[in-house]
């Protein structure tokens, strides 16, 4: 057949790594019809509003005008100059206590993503990788856990250890980590077709080093799409549990826990909105930021904006 | 079966539709039976797993149910734990719950006192009452939303919308009741506060479970009208929220479709816009949408939890909130399995529908 | 007499992230009644815009400057009505991958009457007759039963000439066939080929057949247009155009080609890429890789003017090559 271009020529294994690398890094700059992820302005304000945040959980002792847990005798005090979101009904600071609540929710989600991201990734990468029953084994396993509803599993793993923080960090890193070992399961599924992979299986590279070398790099795009997107999910889900009393312990300023208190009275509603809005704004931020991730890292989606 | 016919390049295959056909009927047979055993599988694990969490973990039943005053005595213990079998080995315990299961007994409830299944009969049509309307009302406005977006892509519409669909899914289920409840019932006056009827009124005689149904059956329009009230706001919140998740899938979906060479092929043959749109944009940009409405039923029975918590609705959620909180094992067993149970049939049906509409999957 | 197809200094710009990006730049062909005619070129280099820019399926955002008439009809000029007369009764297009370019849920018999029954006004019964019969046209076993049978249901292929078939099943004037064959096996292709070949030849069709590939160019085609960068390089009568080039890019694909009985040492690819659009230099666009580049070329790019019989060349320097034979 004649081409008018040359051919591609067989990819060097040892480059394919490098080129997985730099393959999701340049997607990011985006192509001639897009522009780069860091020039639009919908992901800078999220990645502003999550910065802003961080800086809160790290800055509290010294943003926050009072103790959290000080009860005071102004209960129920609408918002005010003294206190700007007001008090709830034990007279505690409310803007202090959401300000504090980011020292929380948002280190938790962190941990529960990270720990879910290291059971569910690396079963996923082994069950894609080496195939047949134990796929089939795994897959069985994630359908088990998809069984339940993600919040009633929680519940009930929460109630029967004992509600508090750890025990509600283990539950969601049990509800959650099936979802990362099906997604990263199929990108390694998706790649075992790849040449570059059966290149280095026949020049003898073992399993456990191709693994390291050729898979992870080129799972690391979808990976870090989820985990962007699943940490919004966390804080919503330890929100909820901590609504429902199943989560860190009272006195415990956590923003689920307050919107709790605040359903007491609905008069009072200064002690319910400020705390939710808090947890808008920080998965609304890590919803836009994974959106936008995933527009360019994730070859299912980077097609149509 | 390769066939060499005139003219045709070599290698062509005869298509299926001129082979003989097999027997129609079986591969929908064994499909069907092929899923029947995994659910069964499924839900066995799912009573596994359950009775595990509860039974060999920390957290004392007996602690759980009784007051204080009550653990106090050695004989009310004795004889809670001799009612519920908690003195057998773990395996009898399994075993004796697993044959019970099979004659269709899930055990009575340690908190109500009633056999599970009465409890069921009575929590979940209160839930179907909500989740019907909002699958109902969030798929109409899901789509629509959806495929306008898909059509103005990258225009101010589609922005708003991605925007007000992110939003929606980042908003506290809980929260939202709250904000809802303050608007329309605290300020404004125009909703009940909770509950699904008025403390005038007395339930309607029990057909579906359904408040408002069973209200039009029995001709009590009052009646009615008060629980339609009830379940506006709750089903405002639920609705929201499906929506949200709806949009995006079909926005996707559709803008995925849109740029298919077969939607330019169609505009190539000179055809009118609403019949590509009508004929060839919808039935292809919608199939993905069963896969979602699948989802969103089953997020929806996780929402309820949180939703009925705040407006006071005696439904699942509840049901299931108190049981896992009391570590009532049958309740916390009948509830999983029921729901477990749903959600496969929910994957069933979705499947089937797919095979349905796509004939690709249809005919292989 | 007139062409059927007369495009003059054709230009198209899309929309890109730093403002409009020129694509294609004072592209002017013709095609006459009943003549296959060939555009060929390496991909990105704009053949395939100019195909839809005819059919007006230009991505939203695109600007179109020139003209370009239909049997007398401004193309460019026409609103959705206008467009939906034109589209598959005047100009019809196959597409390069039939397996996306058919709605894999609607059957083969649907996706042949809907537009058939637009523009001819049939009623369903003859509509489907004349599906039948143009199902045999192309040579489809078994046209009844294919009529209820879904496009994943047959091979590439077969599937390719149902999609010549549809495009065909309005009766246009025009057919622009979009590398109908690249995505087709070898032995494939050359039964597409015949098929064009003998449709033209008995029904008067005129065809524009875009390719990048030079064999098939040569054995399709009697006219064809060499693009490079958006930009018409050469035209020329198909066989005076490959045998005895003007323009270096023509040469160089030609030396380009694995050819031969002999064991040829190295291939000779052309050294460096087309220019990424709006990176293009100013001057000839291929001046970066032409051996035999001069410093006027790169002052302002060269138009297309005519150089021999029924040929034309954008080159200032046009210099004597040579072509391996």
């Amino acid at each position: 057949m004649t081409t008018l271009a040359p051919g591609p020529v067989a990819p060097d294994p040892r480059v394919g790594r490098s080129l997985a690398r730099r393959r999701w890094l340049s997607r990011l700059r985006g192509g001639p019809t897009s522009r780069p992820i860091w020039r639009q302005p919908i992901a800078l304000a999220a990645l502003a509003i999550l910065g802003g945040w961080l800086l809160v959980a790290i800055l509290a002792p010294v943003l926050a005008p009072y103790d959290p847990l000080a009860q005071s005798p102004d209960g129920y005090a609408p918002p005010s100059g003294a206190h700007w979101f007001g008090t709830d009904s034990l007279g505690r600071d409310v803007l202090s206590r959401v300000v504090y609540g980011a020292r929380l929710s948002i280190p938790l989600a962190l941990a529960i993503v990270s720990l879910a991201l290291l059971v569910g990734g690396l079963l996923g990468l082994v069950a894609g990788y080496v195939g047949r029953f134990v796929d089939e084994a795994l897959m069985r396993l994630t359908d088990l856990v998809f069984a339940f509803p993600q919040i009633i599993l929680a519940m009930a793993v929460t109630a029967a250890f004992g509600p508090n923080t750890r025990n509600a960090v283990l539950a969601l890193v049990i509800v959650s980590w099936p979802v990362y070992a099906r997604v990263i399961r199929s990108a390694v599924l998706s790649m075992r077709g790849d040449d570059y992979l059966n290149a280095a299986r026949l020049l003898g590279v073992g399993p456990v080093r191709a693994l390291r070398r050729d898979v992870l790099p080129n799972s690391v795009g979808p990976a870090i799409v989820l985990a962007t997107l699943e940490l919004g999910n966390a804080v919503l889900l330890l929100a909820a549990l901590s609504f429902l009393g199943l989560g860190p312990r009272p006195p415990a300023a956590e923003w689920g826990s307050m919107v709790a208190l605040g359903s007491q009275d609905l008069s009072m509603w200064w002690v319910s909105v400020f705390p939710g809005l808090a947890i808008l704004t920080v998965v609304m931020a890590f919803n836009v930021l994974g959106d936008a991730l995933r527009d360019r890292l994730d070859p299912r989606y980077a097609k149509g904006r | 079966m390769t066939t060499t016919v005139d003219n045709a390049e070599p290698g062509a295959v005869t298509p299926t539709a001129t082979r003989p056909r097999p027997r129609r009927g079986h591969p929908l047979l064994t499909f069907l039976a092929k899923r029947i055993a995994i659910t069964a599988g499924l839900l066995l694990g799912v009573t596994v797993v359950t009775f595990g969490l509860v039974n060999v973990v920390p957290g004392d039943p007996v602690t759980a149910n009784l007051s204080d005053q009550a653990l106090n005595d050695p004989a009310t213990v004795a004889a809670f734990r001799e009612k519920w079998g908690l003195d057998q080995p773990l395996w009898a315990q399994y075993l004796h719950y697993l044959s019970n299961l099979l004659h269709g007994d899930l055990g009575i409830s340690q908190q109500t006192g009633r056999a599970v299944l009465d409890d069921l009969f009575q929590y979940v049509p209160a839930t179907m009452e909500l989740a019907i309307p909002t699958m109902v009302l969030a798929l109409l406005i899901g789509t629509g939303i959806g495929m306008l977006a898909a059509v103005r892509n990258g225009r101010f519409t589609d922005q708003v919308v991605r925007v007000g669909a992110l939003l929606g899914l980042s908003t506290p289920p809980f929260w939202l009741s709250l904000v809802v409840l303050y608007v329309f019932f605290y300020q404004l006056g125009l909703a009940p506060s909770g509950g699904r009827l008025s403390t005038d009124f007395s339930p309607p005689p029990t057909v579906t479970g359904m408040y408002t149904v069973d209200a039009a059956l029995a001709g009590q329009w009052d009646v009615a009208w008060d629980a339609a009230q009830h379940l506006a706001l709750p089903v405002l919140v639920l609705t929201s929220l499906t929506v949200a998740m709806l949009v995006r899938f079909v926005r996707s979906s559709m803008l995925e479709v849109l740029q298919q060479d077969y939607i330019r092929a169609a505009y190539a043959k000179g055809l009118p816009g609403r019949v590509v749109f009508r004929r060839h944009l919808l039935r292809a940009g919608l199939v993905p949408v069963i896969t979602v409405s699948g989802l969103a039923f089953a997020s929806l029975l996780s929402g309820t939890v949180l939703v009925e918590n705040i407006f006071g609705w005696p439904g699942l959620g509840q049901y299931a909130y108190r049981s896992a909180t009391a570590l009532d094992l049958p309740a916390i067993l009948g509830v999983s399995l029921f729901v477990a149970l749903v959600y496969t049939l929910v994957n069933l049906t979705v499947d089937l529908l797919y095979g349905l509409i796509d004939p690709r999957i249809r005919l292989s | 007499m007139a062409p059927l197809l007369d495009v003059d200094s054709l230009a198209v710009t899309l929309p890109g992230p730093r403002g409009p990006l020129p694509i294609l730049h004072d592209v002017s062909l013709t095609v006459d009644e009943g003549e296959l005619v060939g555009i060929a070129g390496e991909s990105g280099c704009g053949k395939s815009l100019t195909a839809q820019a005819l059919l007006g399926l230009l991505p939203p955002g695109a600007q179109v400057s020139g003209s370009a008439r239909f049997a007398g009809t401004d193309l460019l000029g026409l609103d959705a009505r206008g467009w939906q007369r034109v589209r598959g009764a005047g100009i019809a297009m196959v597409f390069q991958d039939p397996t996306a370019a058919l709605h894999p849920m609607l059957t083969v018999g649907r996706q042949l009457t809907e537009h058939m029954r637009v523009h001819l006004r049939m009623s369903r019964r003859a509509a489907d007759r004349r599906a039948v019969e143009l199902l045999e046209e192309v040579r489809i076993p078994d046209p009844e039963r294919a009529l209820r049978a879904y496009p994943h249901q047959f091979s590439g292929g077969m599937r390719q000439r149902v999609a010549i078939a549809i495009a065909l099943a309005a009766q246009p004037r025009l057919l622009i066939a979009d590398e109908p064959t690249t995505a087709l096996d070898v032995t494939v292709q050359a039964g597409i080929l015949a098929l064009l070949d003998r449709l033209c030849a008995e029904t008067g069709l005129a065809v524009a057949f875009i390719t990048h590939d030079l064999g098939v160019l040569s054995a399709l085609t009697s006219r064809g247009y060499i693009f490079y960068a958006g930009r018409v390089v050469e035209t020329g009568p198909t066989g005076a155009l490959l045998t005895a080039p003007t323009h270096p890019y023509t040469a160089a694909l030609l030396g380009a080609r694995p050819h031969g009985t002999q064991a040829v040492g190295t291939l000779r690819p052309i050294p460096g890429g087309p220019p990424a659009p709006g990176e293009a230099p100013p001057g000839c666009p291929f001046q970066p890789r032409c051996g035999y580049a001069e410093p006027a070329c790169g002052s302002a790019a060269p138009p297309l003017t005519p150089a021999g019989a029924d040929r034309s060349v954008a080159c200032v320097v046009r210099p004597q090559l040579e072509v391996a034979a």
